[in-house]
């Protein structure tokens, strides 16, 4: 496998191109690719979601991602990463966070996968605030129980400051 | 004569933390304030701080830290909650 390059990351407020993150780990030396794609669910803990925002603290969840993408490189010697993860407002279905990873054997490219998805959602500084469809929202607090919001909730029309 | 820096530091503050502290960055003090931690508790202090958490997840100029890390004037710190991304 060709020396790895620097891992791809970006967050972006741009609409997620899975082919393309694709393109950019694909060569003719990697023998397995693969592409894991988060995407706005339409339930979650019960209640019908129409919507997510994603925040993010710049310049630091890129900073995160980079060193996930590096320490995915280091642990699988010869994997190449490309991740991107979007933030403003997202409808359902759409892709919140794009990884894609590739390596001459099947089992690296997977086994990075894994580490990156998992280690993302315990370390990049974002955060998602859903929307339901009886116009109330939340902020996601993953370490509640239920994954149920925990510290603040609204409703549709409440203003957030500046 | 030389200017001196201000002995404050920049805070900001994410998602369901700024929602109630009501703002999202703001200047404070360091009035006294020689960890992160200390300047958590002046934030503690301010309307809408009783949502910070005994210990909250922080950043000081953009590097996770310990509330115990020693806070400089022109610190950059983060008030974050539990993060929620992918």
């Amino acid at each position: 496998m060709a020396e790895s390059a620097a891992p791809w990351v970006r967050v972006t407020d741009q609409p997620l191109d899975v082919g393309a993150l694709l393109d950019r780990v694909s060569g003719p030396d990697a023998g397995a690719a693969t592409v894991f794609v988060g995407t706005v669910r339409n339930v979650n803990d019960g209640r019908a979601v129409t919507g997510i925002d994603y925040e993010a603290y710049e310049p630091m969840a890129s900073r995160e991602l980079a060193a996930i993408a590096r320490e995915a490189v280091e642990r699988w010697p010869g994997v190449r990463v490309a991740v991107e993860h979007r933030v403003g407002t997202l409808a359902l279905g759409e892709a919140s966070v794009v990884i894609a990873t590739a390596h001459a054997r099947r089992a690296p490219a997977l086994d990075a996968q894994r580490f990156v998805i998992e280690t993302l959602k315990q370390r990049v500084p974002i955060w998602k605030r859903e929307h339901y469809v009886d116009g109330a929202w939340s902020w996601v607090d993953p370490t509640a129980s239920s994954g149920a919001p925990v510290s603040s909730e609204g409703d549709a029309g409440l203003e957030r400051p500046a | 004569m030389s200017q001196a820096v201000a002995r404050e530091v920049t805070v900001l503050a994410f998602a369901a933390y700024a929602d109630r502290l009501g703002w999202r960055r703001r200047t404070v003090a360091l009035d006294g304030a020689a960890t992160v931690g200390d300047v958590v508790a002046q934030c503690r202090l301010l309307p809408g701080g009783s949502v910070l958490p005994p210990s909250p997840l922080v950043a000081r100029n953009a590097r996770f830290v310990a509330l115990a890390e020693a806070v400089e004037p022109g610190d950059e710190i983060a008030l974050m909650p539990p993060v929620a991304g992918g």
